[in-house]
Order: structure tokens, then sequence, then C-alpha cells
């Protein structure tokens, strides 16, 4: 390792590094803003400048930017240097002259790279006195503000949105000092990671828009560590909240997962906390013609109970009663621990998953691929490691976003060996870019769509489900010839499948991305040959990413109970048991977490399943349409405001804490489910162990230890997170910063008195602005600030180097599952060829970033963007129905009758169409029998079809001082 | 047949481009059938490297051991180009112009020439866009070229062949910038490029590329034609050829001659320039273009070569002087040129994107008298901050040039605006209009 100098002391460093990583790695403050540590250098802004010495002799020394300098052994460097230091003012000073200085109204304040760097350069005196260069700002869609006056022109937003995550639509327009960083036209950004440029932009030019709806300033925010819920990558996030209110979601750092980026539904999301459709009262259900009114026989009103009540009423049903069945009913998107509670609570065999038949029969191919001896789960910087990538089904960029991101930065690993070829350090980002001439590494998609990385690949098949999983076979056929073939596969086929394998095997990194995306059990079990045969030849396991379309869909399938009936624990059993127990005079309570049966399953399948139960009991966040057809209601807290785990697609267990106690009687289900445990042990004198066990339940870490006894592919979750007895030095983890302003009379508007602060017993955070701050281990650090680094770039500090790990290690637990039963060999049910029919076009699900997520649709700016989503229809069946883009086409399914707009596709093959899931407005089409569909032109588009890019407008770019 | 002008043996008094023919009858392309038929490529870079012919863009880097860096023979990337600066933007410059628009042959064969040196399979004519007259008269030479088969397939009938091209630039000064010159022709902003990797390793679309100046490829067809030695003896003093220098200002006959190196600067401005026009005196003078320090009168005997100037404080540029008399405001005369710089900064590096405009800001209210002596501290802070090395390239050092030259030579006037509160020159009716 080479040995440098700065200012007079040694120390050993990292070869090959930058100057400025270097400092900052070693915890010395050096200001810089256009580099960053995820983008690499490229020397725009210059404000890194230090001065360095050709030997020990040389006193006066040259000016070198930090960034753009590689530490050699030997080398003596000075940051405090006076022309060094009168240098970075100079240049503060420079970017001031057009800055606005509004640092009171502005958004960024208080978390403000530019202000940290400004105080850092230790520039006090502005002497420009002309006039400020001024910008017309756009309408950059419901998330991000746009405010170019406070631009300093550090060339970030852009490097990040076009060259880090793909982006098209923003650029850097015009020239000298009144260069321009917007889109063409005013219009939403088009990246479903636009959202990172709040976090990207040094300043406050690009800032949360939804945030500005409620805004506070950040030192006002009270966090927690907490976990996106979203899809099921498990980034890790840090919500705020003030006033009992959710404000926003930002990033916090993760060395394995999200590192220092989200997606935009995981950003822009959580505002369904907020919504009026909030859940916070426990509620009875009664029959409106008691009430003596008009309204049809069958609809309900929700009176108020009190939780007592409530407690009491859903106690009875612990009672042993001979006349009925109670049947709980998980979700995919509630906690393990509240999963976990509700099979304790109506027993293992009465524990059904929630989930439609298709989806559990994919959650158990999911797992038992994880636990195949043949795969290994990549992490997020495994993923941008890896030099050959095949993506089998899924679309990532719709169904786990991250995960998009990360693959568009491995197809970079080509150009990055040709730079170390030539010597040319990889964090030179411009030099790198510039050596990219087209070559990239392997990815290939073989997909129902092109999908949104079609821009980076280096083969596409887009085919229906069942062609994409023969394909697939055919590639693990190719890799080792004792898979089964497949036959009749066409020549081009033939060809892309030898091509996809020969990369796969001759890669130092290769990865499988496949995932239940298509809702196919073909795709999983071709992917299953492929990692066995790639496996094989490469003697060692193969990274592979198995995406799951929900926050804790492997959880889940960890806790289905190993009954016999195993695999079949799914809503349609739950629908024939109503019906079973109906005909026998039995009657069916169903206890439903945290789950709309009618977005699960086909609705009239829901809707008997409803109807035929005797009593329905829904324990959630919103109200949802099951829960308005309930008999008994009670609040649960959403992720912010609970304690509790989740599985990620990796199969790390990821703890997280409340950011603040719900309002009214939310809580997490658990405590319902535990609170009529409780009482019903105190008002019988007989109960079983387990509902005992469960009336002792007072903290989440109770529920864990039971949890993992219980299952035993989750032991070691109750060692993940901190004890909740956990201190440094005495103190708790503090969930407001020591900045946090009005405690003792934010809410004197209410009662002069000092609001006694909630005490937290459950874990080792408090709410208070008093205990330990930025001391915390990663698990339990929210929000990171170091003295002078008050934005989020203050991560540095808490990094072992720069863009690296977290110091104290980072969080969650990665699972081993284990097989059950012994390895099965090759699959061998490889299905029929695709068969187009012109007058039934196969429909095939579709998913849309915004719009396929239950929860998120309910935030204001996400709903918005869920309207964009579209009916891809092949061009040759658009050309034989005369549909052109944008038409307004109907479709017939069985007996739903749906009408959207129809987005045009010359890569689909003739005879299926992608239907968008989700979708708020439109009716769930359940898709576990093949489904099939008459397409029709309902109305011509009205006007010409707007291109994605616009002719040249009007420059934005106007003012200035000449 | 060696003239002792070669480079504008062919131009005569009237506005026309020399045709095919007429290039061919003085000579033309003869250089390039010798090249082709009796030189091996790696011969032609070592006949320039020994002519020591230096880029006549400004630089004034050894041409021969610019081309050397390029990976060639067996193995080097099949790809590579040549492309020729001709985005003549410095201020005070139009000799670029004249070699175009009068004898475009001899910058295609030059061209034909170095891009079989250096093994290139396409070149590129990157053109300023106000210049479409020397546009239209290249276009047409290069299908003359075509047609007499000295480009396309086969050239000449040999293995070498090699497709020229004209792009028309959308204008900018940083186009003048190699690596940002680069980026425009791929349709990239023009933003200069980080270096290393330089173009002759990773140049246009990632492929080894060479970068040269009109002028330096005009040279070329005549060092192959006569030999290095023939061309170093052209020059006077140290540096070898010839060079076109220029006038601009109050001469009595500004414009652009044909010298040998080395020419001092008393006999282009005295008897080529016609000297001073009546009722004006030389004050100062920028030898190389508006990126150069000022020079004063007792620098009329330095010959214009590079080292000569570089000694004098200032740079030979490209060689074409611009002239400030006594009746000119030299603020003025600074201020519109740091306008202009301010105005063609890329906007990619601090110094120079949000210094210049400042510098121009302050010289604005000191010639207009609304300046304080605190103001000239700030300049000398900004040419400070502009220094080599500070900014990404090297516009900002370029610009900073003439205003270092200017505190230090103007001190009094500049002290003069301030303490008068207007400019002295105003009642002289002659505040400076323009390079």
């Amino acid at each position: 390792m080479p040995k440098i100098k700065i200012d007079g002391k040694e120390y050993e460093v990292e070869a090959g590094q930058n100057l400025l990583h270097t400092c900052l790695s070693l915890g010395l403050d050096l200001p810089y803003f256009c580099w960053h540590p995820e983008m690499g250098s490229v020397g725009a802004c210059r404000q890194c400048a230090v001065t360095q010495y050709a030997n020990e002799e040389d006193e006066r020394g040259r000016l070198v930017m930090g960034c753009m300098t590689p530490v050699t052994d030997g080398g003596i460097y000075s940051i405090g240097d006076q022309s060094a230091q009168d240098f970075r003012s100079a240049v503060i000073e420079d970017l001031m002259t057009n800055h606005p200085h509004d640092c009171p109204v502005c958004e960024e304040g208080g978390e403000c790279h530019l202000q940290d760097m400004t105080e850092m350069s230790g520039h006090t005196v502005r002497y420009y006195e002309g006039s400020k260069r001024t910008h017309v700002n756009q309408d950059l869609g419901p998330f991000i503000n746009h405010e170019m006056n406070r631009c300093i022109t550090c060339y970030r937003c852009v490097r990040y949105y076009r060259e880090y995550a793909g982006g098209t639509d923003l650029a850097a327009l015009g020239r000298n000092y009144q260069v321009y960083f917007g889109r063409q036209q005013d219009g939403a950004l088009e990246s479903e990671f636009a959202g990172n440029l709040v976090e990207v932009c040094p300043t406050g030019v690009f800032t949360d828009k939804t945030f500005s709806g409620h805004y506070a300033r950040k030192w006002d925010l009270q966090t927690a560590p907490s976990v996106c819920n979203h899809c099921a990558v498990g980034c890790n996030t840090t919500p705020g909240e003030r006033y009992g209110a959710l404000r926003r979601v930002v990033n916090r750092y993760h060395g394995d997962i999200n590192g220092y980026f989200l997606c935009d539904r995981g950003r822009f999301g959580y505002e369904y906390v907020n919504s009026e459709l909030r859940l916070k009262r426990v509620l009875g259900a009664a029959e409106k013609d008691l009430l003596a009114t008009t309204a049809t026989k069958d609809t309900k009103v929700f009176p108020e109970i009190s939780p007592q009540k409530g407690v009491q009423k859903l106690a009875e049903l612990l009672s042993p009663d001979s006349a009925r069945q109670v049947i709980g009913i998980g979700s995919p998107r509630a906690t393990l621990e509240n999963n976990f509670a509700l099979r304790q609570f109506v027993g293992d065999e009465n524990f059904y998953l929630g989930v439609s038949p298709r989806a559990a029969s994919l959650m158990e191919g999911c797992k038992s691929l994880h636990a195949s001896p043949d795969t290994r789960s990549p992490t997020i910087p495994d993923i941008e490691a890896a030099d050959a990538v095949f993506i089998l089904g899924e679309d990532v960029s719709n169904t786990a976003p991250r995960v998009a991101l990360a693959l568009r930065q491995s197809v970079r690993n080509a150009v990055l060996d040709k730079a170390r070829k030539l010597k040319i350090p990889t964090w030179q980002d411009a030099a790198v870019r510039q050596l990219d001439d087209g070559e990239r590494s392997p990815l290939f998609i073989a997909a129902t769509e092109p999908t949104r990385l079609a821009d980076v690949v280096s083969g596409l098949l887009v085919a229906a489900p069942q062609d994409l999983a023969r394909f697939g076979f055919a590639v693990a056929h190719t890799i080792d010839p004792s898979a089964p073939a497949v036959t009749g596969l066409s020549q081009p086929q033939q060809r892309a499948a030898v091509q996809v394998a020969e990369w796969l095997m001759s890669a130092r990194n290769p990865l499988l991305v496949t995932g239940s995306g298509c809702q196919s059990e073909d795709i999983i079990e071709a992917s299953r040959n492929i990692t066995r045969a790639l496996a094989k030849h490469r003697a060692a396991p193969v990274n592979t990413c198995i995406v799951q379309p929900e926050a804790n869909s492997l959880g889940l399938s960890l806790l289905q109970p190993e009954t016999p009936t195993a695999h079949q624990q799914h809503l349609m059993q739950v629908a024939q048991l109503v019906e079973e127990n109906q005909e026998a005079g039995l009657g069916t309570c169903l206890v439903i977490l945290e789950n709309d049966l009618f977005t699960r399953i086909d609705p009239h399948i829901a809707e008997r399943l409803i109807r035929g139960a005797k009593t329905v009991v829904v324990l959630d966040v919103l109200l949802t349409g099951t829960t308005q057809r309930a008999d008994l209601i009670f609040p649960a807290s959403a992720v912010v405001e609970s304690q509790g785990t989740f599985v990620s697609n990796e199969g790390r267990a990821q703890h997280f804490y409340p950011v603040y106690e719900g309002s009214d009687y939310i809580q997490e289900s658990w405590r319902w489910l535990a609170d009529a445990a409780l009482y019903f042990c105190q008002h019988n004198t007989e109960f079983p162990p387990h509902i005992e066990a469960m009336a002792n339940w007072e903290h989440t870490a109770d529920v864990d230890a039971a949890l993992q006894n219980a299952v035993p592919g989750l032991a070691g979750i109750s060692e993940i997170p901190p004890d909740r007895n956990f201190r440094i030095s005495g103190l708790k983890v503090a969930r407001q910063t020591h900045r946090y302003s009005g405690r003792t009379a934010m809410y004197a508007n209410l009662c002069v008195a000092e609001k006694k602060q909630p005490v937290d017993d459950d874990s080792p955070l408090s709410y208070s602005m008093e205990g330990a701050h930025s001391e915390a281990p990663p698990a339990l650090a929210s929000s990171s600030w170091a003295p002078g680094w008050n934005s989020n770039q203050s991560i540095n500090k808490f990094q072992d180097e720069v863009g690296g790990h977290l110091r104290g290690g980072e969080s969650g637990l990665r699972l081993t599952l284990e097989e059950a039963g012994s390895d099965s060999g090759w699959k061998t049910e490889i299905p029929n060829a695709f068969a187009a029919d012109p007058e039934q076009l196969l429909i095939v699900p579709r998913y849309c970033v915004f719009g396929s997520d239950e929860l998120s649709n309910e935030a204001p700016g996400v709903r918005e963007l869920s309207a964009r989503a579209k009916l891809l229809v092949s061009s040759l069946d658009a050309d034989r129905l005369d549909i052109r883009n944008h038409d307004r086409v109907g479709l017939q399914i069985r007996d739903q009758d749906l009408e959207l707009d129809a987005e045009l596709c010359a890569d689909l093959p003739a005879g299926m169409v992608c239907l968008p899931m989700g979708i708020p407005g439109l009716p769930h089409i359940d898709l576990d029998i093949s489904a099939y569909a008459g397409l029709r032109l309902v109305q011509r588009a009205a006007t010409a079809p707007v291109s994605r890019n616009p002719s040249p407008d009007i420059a934005p770019e106007t003012g200035g001082q000449q | 047949m060696k003239a002792s002008t070669p480079l504008t043996k062919n131009i005569g008094p009237e506005n026309i481009a020399a045709t095919i023919e007429q290039y061919q009858a003085n000579g033309g392309y003869a250089g390039l059938k010798k090249a082709l038929s009796t030189m091996q490529p790696n011969d032609v870079v070592e006949t320039v490297q020994a002519a020591n012919l230096r880029g006549r863009g400004g630089a004034g880097f050894n041409t021969g051991l610019k081309w050397s860096f390029v990976p060639r023979g067996e193995g080097s990337p099949a790809t590579k180009y040549l492309v020729c600066n001709a985005d003549e933007m410095e201020p005070g410059t139009f000799k670029d112009r004249l070699l175009m628009e009068r004898d475009p042959h001899q910058l295609i064969e030059g061209m034909i020439i170095s891009a079989y040196g250096i093994e290139a399979v396409r070149a590129y004519i990157f053109i300023r866009g106000e210049y479409h007259l020397a546009a239209d008269r290249l276009e047409h030479a290069i299908e003359e070229a075509y047609e007499h088969g000295y480009l396309g397939h086969n050239i000449c009938g040999t293995k070498f062949s090699l497709d020229l091209y004209v792009h028309r630039s959308a204008g900018n000064y940083i186009c003048g910038e190699e690596t940002a010159l680069l980026n425009a022709l791929e349709g990239k902003r023009a933003n200069p490029r980080a270096k290393p990797p330089f173009p002759q390793v990773s140049g246009l679309w990632g492929k080894p590329t060479v970068v040269n100046n009109v002028e330096t490829l005009c040279n070329i067809s005549h060092i192959i034609a006569n030999g290095p030695e023939w061309y170093r003896g052209l020059g006077k003093g140290a540096d070898a050829g010839t060079k076109l220098f220029g006038v601009s200002g109050r001469v009595k006959n500004p414009g652009t001659w044909e010298l040998p190196m080395g020419t001092s600067i008393r006999e282009i401005i005295e008897l080529h320039a016609g000297g001073m026009q009546d009722g004006y005196k030389l004050k100062a003078f920028l030898p190389g273009g508006g990126s150069t320090d000022f020079l004063g009168p007792e620098h009329l005997d330095l010959p214009m070569d590079y080292d000569a100037i570089g000694k004098a404080g200032s740079r030979m540029g490209t060689g074409t002087m611009i002239i400030l008399d006594d009746k000119t405001c030299p603020i003025g005369m600074v201020r519109n040129l740091m306008r202009f710089f301010a105005k063609e900064s890329c906007g990619f590096c601090t110094p120079c994107r949000d210094g210049l405009p400042w510098v121009e800001k302050i010289l604005t209210d000191i010639e207009q008298g609304k300046g304080s002596v605190r103001e000239l501290d700030q300049l000398a802070q900004q040419v400070w901050n502009m220094r080599p090395g500070n900014t990404f390239c090297a516009l900002a050092p370029g610009a900073a040039e003439p205003l270092q030259s200017a505190l230090k030579m103007f001190r009094k006037e500049f002290l003069d605006h301030i303490e008068r509160g207007c400019c002295p020159y105003e009642a002289a009716e002659t505040r400076f209009v323009g390079a």
C-alpha cells in the first residue's frame, strides 16, 4: 500500500485511488461538488484543489484537483496550504456569483451540500455586485421541483440521470454561465429513478415535491431506520415524520443493497400512510337496514367501537366452537411477525398464504430455487459486478427497479476492463465513458416485452411466457447436454440460446435474473435447469437473482406451515373450504391480515369467499375492497409505524423500527392478536399453550423469539435487531436530531402543558432528541450527521471507505435456506410452444413501477403516473385490427370488460397482449387460469400521438445579464 | 520547383479557388504520389518529424511527434481517424480561411498524406460554421479529388483508401480545443475531454485520432515533396518553414502574408502591414491572437518564433497580431476580449464559466468609470484562479493572458479610469469597437 503525506502526517492508503476519495476515506475534510462516490471524477467544479509537492524540498508545490489526481507512493500533499485554501475559497466565490443565497426559503437548507462546502471553504465575504443569471423553471411532474437559479453547474444531475440511470429526457442545455439542466419541454421526468436527483443535486435545484406539500426542516424530522415495502429488494430508507404525519422518505445507505439510490416508487410511494383511506379506529360493521335507511341490504356501515370491545370480539374467535372454523389469511405485504402471530392465533393448519394458487406455487418455486445448492443470492454490488447477465422472464425495471439500476451498471464491466488495460483509473469517469465505443458486458433479456433495459442489451427475445421457458430450457441444454433438450425451437432462437450459454459459461461472474413476473412456473423450472447446468460447469453456485413481487413474499413462503396440505394453502383452498363448511352447516370465520382479496384472485371468487364466511375480521392499514366487506376492522400500523422484519429477494431478513407512533388506535397487527389472546386467557380458565404464549407477547422481540423457534428457516432472526435494552453509554438512540426544534411547544395550540414524549420500550430507540446520535450502529442509524456535514453526504464519515461498507457492519441477516428434500434432478416438463390465435389473444401480465403496487397507488403522485399504464399490443395484431398507438381499446376477458389505451410494440409477437396489473380503476384479472381476450378499437386517439421527444421548443434559457 | 512561399504559391489577388487542374499544374498532388509510391506510412511520420513542423493552431507541438503516438502497424486498431481543425475562431485570426478558400486542394492533399502516415481510414474537416465559402469550395474540391482518384478506394492505384468529409460546426470557440471538437463531431456537447486518454489513443468514437490545424496540414505535401532539409531551411531562425502571419488593427494595410518563421515583428508590422495609420502610434499588440499576452513597442525586433515570443512573456499563438494604438482604450479592448471569452466558455468548469463573466463585468464598470481599486485586486485574483492547471482546459488560461499583461502594462490607464470616474479615451472618439 502506498504511503503518502498529507499536511505533514503520514498515511498508508489504498493504491490507485484518487486523492479526494483517499482524503475523505481518511476522514479528512476536503470540499467537493461534481465528484460522487458512485459516479467518479470529472473535474468540473475545481473545488477539491490541494497542493502537491514534488519532493520534501519543494516548498511551493502546485495546485492539483484532488478528484483528478491519483495517489502515488511517497506523494506529499497539503489540504491546509494557503494557496489551496485560497483557491477553494475563490471557487466558492465564483459559484456564488449566480447563486441566489435564498437558503431561508430553500427546501435544501439545513441539509445542503453547498452550504456545508461553503462553510468548509471558509469563504464568508462575497464581493460580486452584479446582477445574477436567472432561469425559467420547468414542471417536472408530481415528484420533483425545479429551481434552476440555485444551480452551481456541477453536472452531477445529468451525469446521474443520463449516464448512470440511462434517462434521456434531462440534459445540459445552453452554454457558458447560462447552462441549463432541464427537459426540452415541461413534463414529468421519464426515469423511474429521477427521485435520486433530489439527493444527487448538491443544492436546491431538484427538491422533493411531495415533501413541499408538508415541508419541515431536516433537523425537525423524527426518523428511524426503515425498510421500503414497495417491492422485495429491501432498500433501506429513512422516513421522516413531524406532527404525526409522514413527511418524506430518503435513502438510507446500505453497502450491500441500495447504496446511494432508491427508485421513485420507494421514495414517493410513502404518501399512502397519510391517506384519507387510513384506518385509525376499531370499527364494527352493522347491517345498514338495522339503521332503517333505504340503502341496499348488503351495504354495511361501520360504527366505531371501543378497542376493548373489538379485542373482546376477536377473542371470542378463540373459544372452542365445533360449529365454526377460524381461518387466518396471511399476506406477502405484512411482516414476518404479523403473519406469524396470525398463524399462531388460528393454528398452523388454519393458516393460509393469502395468495392465488398460481402465486402460491410460484412462491414455493422461488423459495425452492433460492434453497437450491446450485444458486447463490447476489447482493446489489454482486449484480453490478456481473460480466454476463441473462434475464429470463422478468421485467425488473418494474418489479425490482433497484436491481435494474444495478444491471445497467453491470454492462459497463467490459469498458471498465478496457480502461484497466489502458491504465486509466476506473474513477476517471469521463475518460472511461469516452472509451466506450459500444462494447458491453453481455446482457440478454428474454421477456414478454422489451423492458426499459432494452437500450443496453446485447440480445433480446420477446415472446410468450411458455416460449421464454422453452428458451430457458434450451439454454440449460446448451450448457449441459444432459439437461433435457427442446425440440422445435426456431433457428434464430436456437442460435441465441447457444450465444447466451456461451456468454454465461465464459463469464467470471455470470448472473441469472428470473422471478415470478410472468406468473409462469415453467420459467422457474427452466431457471432451475440453467442454474443446475451452470453450477455444474463452474463447480460453484451461480448468482441467481429471484424476483418476487412483494416486500415479504419470500418471508411469507417461509412461514408456510409444514402440514400435509402444504402447497395448497392458498385462497382457492379457502374458498372451497368456506363452501364445504357451508354445506356441512359449519360457519367459517376469516381473519384477514393486511390483504385485499379482490386484488389477489378472481373478484367473483373473493366475493363468494367473503359472502360465504360467517364473520370477516380484517386487520389492515387502508380501507380496501376487502375491508369494506368486513364485520370487524382493526387499524394496523404501516411499516413506518411498525417494528418488524421483512425477508427480501436476496434472502436477507431486515428489521425496521417505527418512526413514530401511529395515531389513534393504530398498532401492529400482531398486537391486536396478542391482545385478543391475552383477553381470552384472562377470561377463560382453559386455554391452549400457544395462545397462552401469545398472551405473554409484549415486545417484538418476544414474537421474534417464538418465530425462530417455530420456523427453523428463520433461525437467528431474533438476533438481528440490537436488543431493546441496547444502550450507548446508558443512552437509547435518539429518533430526533440534536437540533430538533419546538419540542416543548409544538403542541401548545392544543394544550399549553408540555406533552409527554411517547415512551418506546420495544426498541433501543427513543422518541426524543435525548440519547445517542451519530454513534449508533448502522442497524439503528437513520440519519447521518457529522460536524460540518449536514447533507446526506455526511455518510462519508460512517463508511470504512467512501462508497464502501458502513462501519459497524451492514444490517440484516442473510438467511440460509435449506432445500426440502433431495436434489430432484433436471426439470423435464417442457411446455408446448405458444400458438397464436388471432381471435383470442393471450393475456400476459405487465407490471408497472407506478400502478402495480397496491399501497403506493394511494400516493397521489404515483396514482397520477399510474394513469400512464397502457396495454401493450403487437404491431402485427394492431395492423390487422386497425389499432394505432394511443388508441382506446377494449378487451373482453371472460366476463370482465376492460378499456384502456394501447401502446404498440413491434417486438411483441402476434397473438398476445401485455395487460398492466393492479392499476387503479381497472378490475383485477385473475391470470391463474390462462386468460384470452378479443381486442377491439373503442376510440381513435384524439390527437396525433405525442412522441417521447417532441420537436424542439423554444430554448428555456432566458434572462441573463446581457 | 521549390517556392519560398509554398503555402500561398497558388493564391493570387482574385478571390477564386485554384482548380484541381491549376493545382496539379503547379506541382500539386506530387507529394501524395511520392508518398504513396515510395514511402511507407512510418516514413511519412518520420519525415514530418524531421522537418520540425510545429502545430500552427497555437500550441506549437511537433506534428510528427504527435503522430508518432498513434498506435500503428500490425495489431493496432483498424479504424483510425484524421481530423482537420478548421474551427478558426481565435480573435484576430484569419489565416486558415485564406488557405481553404483559395487553395482547398493543398489542404486535401496534406490530409491524404497525413492520413496515409497515421493509417487513418477516414478524415474530417471540422470547419467553422461561418466559413461557408470555404466549406463550399472544399466540398467542390473534394468531389474533384474523388473524380481524380485521390480519394475513395485504392487511391492512385495503391491499397490505401480514404474518405474525406466536411463537417460544418454549429459554432463555439471551444470547438477549437481538440477534444471538445471531437465531442462536437460526435454530436455531443462541445465540452473538452479528460486527458488521458489522449486522442491519439482514444479519440473520435473511442478510436485513435489525430487532430491538426489547417495550416499545419497544408505544409505536409510540401515537406514530402521537397524533403525535411528544404523545409527546415525555409525558417529564418530556430523554427522551420514558413507561416502565415497577420496583422489587424489601425495599420495601413491589415492582412495576412506568408513569411519565413522567425521574421521580425517590426518587418511584419512596418513592411507588410504598412505601419501604423497616420496619427496613431503603436501602444501594444497581441502577437498571436486574442488569447496571448500583450507585448509592447520594445518587443518589435523580436523574431516571430515560438521560443523567442515565449521568452518575452507571450505566445506566438496563431501568429496573427492585434494592434492596440495609442488612441484606443486598452481597458475597452480587454473588456471586449473578455466578453468574447465569457460567452464562449463551454460552461464546464467553475473558474472559466463563472470567473470570466465577472471579469467582464468589472472591466465594464472600470471602463465606464464606475470601478474601484479593490476591483483591480479582484481581477488579479481571477487571473490567478485561471492559471493553467486550475481550470479544465486551456480556454480560461488563454483568456487570462491579455488580462494579466494588461493589468501590468496598463495599470496607469486602469487607475486613470477609476480616479477620473470616466473613460479618458471617450473624448478621443475611439473606443475599441472589436477585433
